[in-house]
């Protein structure tokens, strides 16, 4: 194994974690299609998804140019050929999947699905923040171009957990709920694979202390604002970026992939 | 119950329908709990990248300004129809009155001498 080759593996794995994110939650959040609670806020959620399914498409991209352009890749998804951003997308199994938890747990309530989006978008916030003084020039490029949008899903989503939060008693109670459903799918965000530390210290991301004390400072300034308690310790879930996933990925998937599966490389 | 919404124009939006804080909207909302229709409805003036005035482009429900206008951002501005958003609430909005029509309006019908229209510009004039 030289040492291109070994950078290329973990870069990839990073790449697919970053695109397989965005991609999960942009499905997630456009089951809502047509189920919003008013128009507006359909709308709204489905204009969210849209800004992750186009930064997934931009990730993918780049990890299939690199894959392509590396020598002695394993196999990425199934299929022969070459890889492209709908292979990845649509050809790939539960456990190649490398997205976090937190990104695939089911919509629930609108508290549910505004906490999960609040959670991920001040995480992709400084996340991309750090990464936009990537070694990786297409990461930077990639990470500039998206935080546009993600100040906006964090702006959006933070101004509903506000809302709902110090709304009314039974706002309020949601998403209480919601935390603790989802909070226990927050510590995985912080703690790197194996492929993402040394992404890490190539430079090409960045460092993820530094991402999660900021994360909390944020999270902690909403929760605050929104009159929520900091929640207690509980036991954190982890294993999505390993491809280890909850039993609601497959479901996803199976939506998500099932026409290309069905019938092979067909478009309209 | 089901409370549909209305498209509301100028000049027919009556104060019990046109949302906002007023006491017996109030008191509606207590009993309904919250639903978009107790949201107050908002008018939506979108200035374009080459526009120089906000034109009017719809109306949309919202709890508060902050929630028109980024309801706006997302209903009226995602094909890049426009780079600045102005919000009114629609029962601010007073209209003229369509049975006055005649008296405010027909008069102006035969007085085309209030057109510019009457005299030779010079040639040194441009652009007019």
């Amino acid at each position: 194994m030289n040492i291109e080759h070994f950078v290329n593996t973990n870069l990839i794995d990073y790449t697919l974690y970053l695109a397989d994110n965005a991609l999960i939650l942009g499905h997630r959040n456009s089951e809502w299609c047509g189920h919003g609670p008013v128009l507006e806020q359909d709308i709204a959620i489905t204009n969210i998804s849209l800004d992750l399914i186009g930064q997934a498409r931009n990730i993918y991209q780049y990890a299939a140019k690199v894959i392509n352009e590396s020598s002695a890749s394993p196999s990425y998804c199934a299929g022969d050929g070459e890889v492209t951003e709908d292979t990845l997308a649509y050809l790939r199994d539960v456990r190649q999947f490398k997205n976090c938890l937190l990104v695939e747990q089911p919509n629930g309530d609108w508290g549910k699905t505004i906490l999960r989006q609040f959670l991920f978008s001040s995480y992709q916030f400084y996340l991309y923040g750090a990464m936009r003084s990537s070694k990786d020039e297409t990461l930077a490029a990639i990470a500039e171009k998206s935080l546009k949008e993600v100040t906006y899903h964090l702006r959006w989503s933070s101004e509903w957990v506000i809302r709902l939060g110090d709304g009314t008693r039974e706002s309020h109670e949601r998403i209480l709920n919601a935390i603790t459903e989802l909070w226990m799918y927050t510590g995985e965000l912080f703690l790197p694979a194996n492929y993402e530390s040394r992404v890490v210290s190539a430079g090409m991301a960045g460092d993820v202390a530094q991402v999660k004390s900021r994360w909390e400072e944020k999270v902690k300034e909403i929760f605050v604002e929104a009159t929520l308690p900091w929640p207690d310790e509980v036991f954190q879930q982890t294993g999505g970026k390993e491809g280890k996933h909850t039993e609601h990925l497959g479901y996803i998937l199976a939506e998500l992939q099932f026409m290309q599966r069905a019938y092979p490389g067909s478009e309209w | 119950m089901n409370n549909f919404s209305r498209k509301f124009f100028y000049g027919d939006i009556p104060e019990d329908k046109a949302g906002g804080a007023s006491e017996k909207n109030l008191k509606v909302s207590a009993a309904t709990a919250i639903e978009s229709s107790d949201w107050p409805l908002w008018e939506i003036f979108i200035r374009s990248k080459q526009g120089l005035d906000h034109k009017h482009v719809g109306s949309l429900h919202a709890a508060d300004a902050q929630m028109a206008i980024e309801n706006a951002r997302d209903v009226y501005t995602r094909r890049m129809e426009g780079i600045s958003i102005w919000v009114v609430e629609s029962k601010h909005i007073r209209a003229s009155n369509p049975d006055d029509a005649e008296n405010f309006y027909q008069p102006a019908e035969d007085k085309v001498y209030r057109h510019p229209t009457f005299y030779d510009l010079p040639d040194a004039v441009k652009h007019m």
